[in-house]
Order: C-alpha cells, then structure tokens, then sequence
C-alpha cells in the first residue's frame, strides 16, 4: 500500500515537471517579445529593457528553462511586476477565499449530486429520472456568470436575503463569512453537481443490474441499504473518478464566479494579473493550481486502492 | 430533434442578423439608456442607450464562428497528431506524459494565459480555446489507434505490403469518424462557452464586437438597475450551448458511441 502510494507520488514528478516547463514556454509560443507585451503601450526603451533583464529574457532560452525550474523546486515563484511581492505571498493571501469557496461547492455538488443520481438510477423511466437528467444535461451547459448574476438577482436583490458581492473572512463572523458564500457556492456547484449526478446515474445503473442487488433486495432488505451499501459502493469507482477529473471545471468556473460575486480569491488575482500583464503573478497561478489538480488526481488514484482491493499497480 | 431546432434556429438569427427587425447594434440613443423590455426594445437598452435585442442576435455570430472553428482546428490537428503519436511507440510514452502535463492545466486558466500574451480579437480568441483542446482529442485518437493497430485488418494490410501512411488514412481513420464528430460537438459548445467566459472577463473577444460575453461584462455594472442587459445573451448562451450538447447526445445515441 505504502509502495503503491510513493510509486503514484514519483509518477506526478514528470507530469509536475511538464506543467512546469509548459506554463514558462508560454512567454515564448506566443508571437512577439514578451517584454514589450508586459511593458505595454506607453513603455519607453529602458523599461523594456529594465523588464527584459528581470525576467532573464536575455539570456538563452534553455539557460532560461534552468533557472525558472531551479526556482520552482526551490519555491520561488517570482515576484509580481505590479506590486512588487513575492508571487507566493499574494497566492497564499488570496488562497484561502478560492480554497473555502470550492471546498464548499464541491461538498454541495457531491451531497445533492450523488443522492440524486442513485435516486435516478433506482427509478429508471420515472419521471424523477427525467428530472435529473434534463438538470444534468442543463446544468452541465449553465454559463457560470451567467447563473451567478440569475441568483444574485433573485436572492439578494429582489428578496434582499443575502449581500449581493463582496466577502468576509471567517475571523470576521461564521454567520457572515456564510451568507457571503452560499451564493458563489451554488453558482459554482451547478456545473460540477450535473455531472456528478450523471456519472453516478450511468454507474449505478451498470451496477443494479447485477444478481446480488437482486439477491440483496430479494432477502427483504431495505432498499436504502441495498442502494448506499451494496450499489453505491460498488458503482463508486468512476464517481470518484469524475470528480476528480471535474475538479478543473471546479477551477475555471471559480475564476469566474469570483469576478461575479467580488470575492477576492486566485481567480481575482488571475484575471488582474492579466490586465496588467503581471506576467510572473499568472505563471505562477497556473502552476499552483495545476499542482493541486495533479494532487487531487493522485488522492483519487489512491483512493481507488483503497475503496476496490482488487485494484493493483 | 429540440436541439437541432433551437440550433438551427440561433445559427439563422446569427446568419440574418441584419434582417429580424433589428437595427444598428452599435447606434447609441442617449435619451434612451437603460430603458426596460419594450414593444419597441424587446430586450431593453443598454447604458449608451443601444439595442439589446440587436446586438444580442449579433452576438450569435461571434459564438457560433468561435464555436465551429474550435472545434474543427482542434479536430483537424489533434486528429493528425494523434494518429502519429499513436502509432509510433517510441514517441508515444513521451508524448503522452507531455499531454498529461498540459491537461492538468485547467483549460480555462491556460486560455486566459495565452489571451494575456496575445491581443484581443477573434481569431486569437480560437487559438487561445484551441491549445488547451487539442491534447484532449489527441488522448482520445491515441486510444483508439492503439486498439486498432493490433487488428486483423492492420496485420492484413502490413502483410500485403500497404505502407503506414496509407494504413493510417484509410485503415484507421474511417474508424475514427464517429466517436470524434460527437468529440467535435462537446469541443463547439465548450468552445462557446469559453468565449463568453473570456469575454465576461475582458480578456477575449474585442469590446467593440458585440459577443454574449461582452454584452454581460458591460451589463456587469448595472445588474441592480438593468437585469435585462444580462438576462438575454445569457439565455441565449445557454440555450446555445444546451442545444449544441443535446446534439452531441442524440450523435452519441444514434452512432452508438461509448462515452
């Protein structure tokens, strides 16, 4: 077991270090000296050069390959051109908002997601089934913003239940830490919660049909049981698959929502770095975030030892 | 069939924009600004007094030329490369690891990047949606190589003497069709979708093109007072891109492909 999980860790080494050299190559695929782009329209000469030296781009390509991955391994993302603070300062002052915003999307999305999909599952054809299905298939193509501003309209400024924008830290008050994020919570959670709930349907239903659901039901037990501990579990691979692979839809969609609500996480820090041409800030952004995704993927891989003792690497 | 429909109908509002009793989207009536829905204003006005329903059927043009040409570059270029990747062992296990690299770059975030590096217009739009999906079609093309190439049908074909090239374009290929058409319209509607979410955050299509996500951006700041301005490209989005997936399905169900 332990093995297993080293070896799956050693394994995300060569992806890490693809990402890593992908997102510094990024400066360099697109057409035009990146110098001048981040220096932008009103750049004199020696700030093009100032810019050029700091960001190494005088040296040769692969000199410059060298030392940014020394510079990853080290933790050293760079600092920001705009502000002038260490990359991994502003990302850990703005991580936690993106962190608490997901977290609770993603628990939104697999609570309702889950239960509805076995739900669907177990009453195949009924009109619950469809139901669920035109939710997924709808949610899956919901433009995030777009229902974001449809609940904010409705919840905060129609009914004026809930802020419109804006965010508190925990310290500041659970009650009002939670009033500012169920809104982008469940903006975000739709997409992610349609696809849970149709992975878990399609699953569930390759599994129902097997003789020891049949069986189970036969001897009388309670189709609660039947459902969580004999299909559930049985069907829970590619759940727990899907939302490991859907955590990037997680991610994008946080960017946005962020910008609908004002919640000052990553995806704010993103989307200003890229109308100042912070360079350094959006590399180092997509690094962070790229390695959670690979970390979450791993967790998932791990995760499928544990929960199908069959499975060997 | 509802999807077909809706599609074919957003794809003739795109196609005849000019002619469904709207007017000029870009003309501004000051007097007029942020008037409500209307016999007049179907969808209201805007904060320079422009025509919501106007610029919104104009909008559709954007989403649609953005959406098709995704999906048809990506296809045209993953497909060639993956059928190469695939059949070549030795770059295989390579390349593969650097697609796994580039796939744990959240595609939206790697857009966003590549905007950042490139100036606003459409056709850096497509490319900047168009690198994050071709690792995407490469996987799926690779998959199937890599079963095929132990067919029969392959053996068969090497034993009489046909050379890769061929044995690639018209062995392999054929096979290939269906399950990458479906693969094609899921990359449309996402492609669409990402336009507007680039747009929505200024980093996409050029503000003076009116897109759905523009529209939305510059409706942002007035959602107390406005929701309309919202409200109606992003009804069309969305029925859009449920229209163009429901398509996917129905290809999906009719092709009989596994996924």
């Amino acid at each position: 077991m332990l093995a297993e999980v080293l070896r799956r860790l050693l394994a995300t080494i060569p992806v890490m270090g693809v990402v890593a050299i992908a997102v510094f190559a990024l400066l360099h695929v697109t057409p035009g000296d990146p110098a001048v782009i981040i220096a932008g329209d009103y750049a004199t000469t020696d700030d093009i050069a100032r810019i050029r030296a700091r960001l190494g781009l005088d040296q040769p390509f692969h000199t410059q390959v060298a030392i940014w991955l020394g510079r990853v391994v080290r933790g050293d993302l760079g600092t920001s051109i705009f502000s002038g603070l260490p990359v991994s300062t502003l990302i850990g002052q703005r991580a936690a908002t993106t962190i608490w915003l997901t977290l609770f999307a993603m628990l939104i999305s697999v609570g309702v997601g889950v239960p509805i999909g076995v739900v669907a599952a177990w009453r195949k054809g009924s009109w619950l089934d469809r139901a669920v299905m035109v939710f997924a298939v709808s949610g899956f193509s919901m433009p995030t913003f777009w229902l974001g501003f449809i609940l904010v309209y409705v919840f905060a400024i129609t009914a004026g239940w809930l802020p419109v924008q804006g965010y508190t830290p925990l310290a500041g008050g659970v009650g009002s830490f939670l009033s500012h994020l169920i809104l982008p919570a469940l903006t975000l959670s739709v997409v992610y919660m349609a696809l849970i709930a149709r992975m878990t349907r399609a699953s569930m239903l390759g599994v129902l049909d097997e003789d020891y659901i049949r069986t189970a039901f036969a001897k009388g037990l309670a189709p609660r049981g039947v459902l969580v501990r004999h299909a559930l579990k049985n069907a829970s691979l590619p759940i727990v698959t899907i939302i490991g692979i859907g955590f990037a839809l997680l991610i994008g969609g946080a960017v946005v929502t962020e910008s609908v609500f004002a919640l000052p996480g990553l995806g704010r820090l993103t989307v200003d770095a890229i109308v100042r041409r912070d360079y350094p800030v959006i590399q180092g952004v997509l690094l962070v975030v790229s390695g959670v995704y690979v970390l979450i993927n791993l967790i998932v891989d791990i995760l499928y030892v544990v929960l199908d003792p069959r499975i060997r690497y | 069939m509802i999807g077909l429909a809706v599609l074919l109908l957003v794809f003739a509002s795109g196609l005849l924009a000019p002619v469904w009793w709207t007017g000029d989207p870009q003309q501004m009536r000051t007097a007029q600004r942020l008037q409500p829905p209307s016999a007049v204003r179907w969808f209201g006005s805007d904060h320079f007094g422009r025509d919501v329903y106007t610029r919104t059927l104009y909008g559709a043009r954007v989403s649609l030329v953005v959406g098709a040409a995704v999906a048809l570059v990506s296809l045209a270029l993953g497909t060639t490369l993956g059928l190469v990747i695939g059949f070549y062992r030795r770059l295989d296990t390579v390349m593969m690891r650097v697609m796994d690299g580039l796939m744990a770059i959240p595609a939206i975030l790697l857009a966003l990047a590549l905007m950042a590096m490139m100036r606003a217009s459409v056709r850096n739009v497509i490319i900047a949606l168009v690198i994050p999906e071709i690792p995407r079609v490469i996987r799926v093309v690779r998959a199937s190589v890599l079963s095929l190439r132990e067919h029969a049908m392959v053996e068969a074909a090497r034993a009489l003497g046909v050379g890769t090239p061929r044995i690639l374009l018209f062995y392999i290929l054929p096979a290939l069709v269906a399950p990458l058409l479906v693969q094609a319209t899921y990359m449309c509607a996402s492609a669409i979708l990402f336009e507007a979410y680039l747009s929505f955050l200024g980093a996409g299509t050029p503000p003076h093109i009116p897109s759905w996500g523009n529209i939305m951006a510059e409706g942002k700041t007035y959602v107390q007072l406005a929701f309309w301005i919202i409200l109606f490209p992003g009804l069309f989005l969305a029925l859009t891109v449920l229209a163009i997936n429901l398509v996917g399905d129905g290809l999906r169900d009719l092709l009989n492909v596994r996924g």
